[in-house]
């Protein structure tokens, strides 16, 4: 198999996968409330899955608006570490760029370095932005129409879903000591300040706590 | 509202994206840049979690959704794929309140 089929079929398998993952965002985004059209172009317009998910969760928990808008752009802090990371291997100028900068994200960035040759490097980041795109978008279509047509998401439990979908975008962050660390620290902090601030306001008090001992810590 | 939302944390989104194939590179090499970056997905989703699971609006609940979790951990320490995670733990909500 030519090298270039080889990056054509993992692109597609994953684009595969997260279709069946944008399936449950659209679920998501619609029972927290938000219309077809918002939902389809939160997956059109911010193109980055654990934001998404923060937006539509904390209005789905009755959170402000902003809160999750402020949420949804911390989390985006991790594409400009691999924006970095993709500039020389890309470059990318002018339009190209512009263009470039939309398929920024995980899956693209994991493809991308995982290839020795530049031009192969390239093909991957393209191939794997285009598939996941396309199947993004569609899996969250079909998500927010299938959830449309239920009239109350909590007989299928739905609202259990934003927990389990947030947790399994964290557990491959926590491959070591000092993540899992913070993960646990976090969601004790989010606990303790829940009943004193409103919704959405305990993230914002935790992301500037992380910040803070990110920059502080020595070593 | 909603709207205002959504465009405004999309065009943020897009915006730290196209500043790191944009900016110097030597701006966002910093290392202690590098190491802290990572860990705000990390402390935000491990809230989130928290949060979603024991919280309704500003109440601390205990409800259907602590089992939900518990076995949406079990999916995810059997690497089963997202969606699989996601409908586990919501069919386990349903099943519990269909009892």
């Amino acid at each position: 198999m030519s090298p270039e089929r080889a990056i054509l079929r993992d692109a597609l398998g994953i684009a595969i996968a997260s279709g069946a993952y944008a399936i449950s965002f659209g679920a998501i985004s619609t029972a927290a409330g938000l219309s077809l059209l918002q939902t389809c172009a939160l997956s059109v317009l911010m193109f980055t899955g654990a934001s998404q998910f923060a937006l539509v969760g904390v209005i789905g928990a009755g959170g402000s608006v902003w809160a999750g808008a402020a949420t949804a752009a911390l989390l985006g802090s991790r594409n400009a570490l691999y924006g970095v990371r993709l500039s020389t291997l890309l470059g990318v100028r002018g339009a190209r760029r512009v263009a470039a900068a939309h398929f920024v994200i995980d899956e693209t960035t994991a493809m991308a370095i995982a290839r020795d040759d530049p031009r192969q490097s390239r093909y991957a980041f393209w191939a794997t932005g285009f598939a996941l795109f396309v199947f993004w978008n569609v899996g969250t279509l079909i998500g927010a129409l299938a959830t449309q047509a239920i009239p109350n998401p909590k007989v299928f439990g739905l609202d259990a879903a934003p927990p389990a979908a947030f947790l399994a975008l964290l557990a491959p962050r926590l491959r070591s000591r000092e993540p899992l660390a913070i993960a646990l620290a976090s969601a004790a902090a989010a606990i303790v300040l829940l009943p004193f601030v409103p919704a959405g306001v305990p993230l914002l008090v935790i992301a500037v706590l992380v910040a803070l001992y990110g920059v502080m810590r020595r070593r | 509202m909603i709207w205002a939302g959504v465009l405004i944390a999309s065009a943020a989104c897009y915006g730290l994206k196209l500043a790191g194939l944009s900016l110097p590179e030597s701006w966002l090499r910093d290392a202690r840049l590098q190491r802290t970056v990572p860990l705000i997905p990390v402390a935000l989703l491990a809230a989130l979690v928290a949060i979603q699971t024991f919280s309704t609006g500003q109440h601390l609940v205990l409800d259907v959704r602590v089992v939900s979790l518990g076995v949406a951990i079990i999916a995810v320490a059997l690497r089963a794929p997202f969606l699989v995670v996601v409908v586990a733990a919501s069919a386990t909500a349903a099943l519990i309140r269909l009892i």
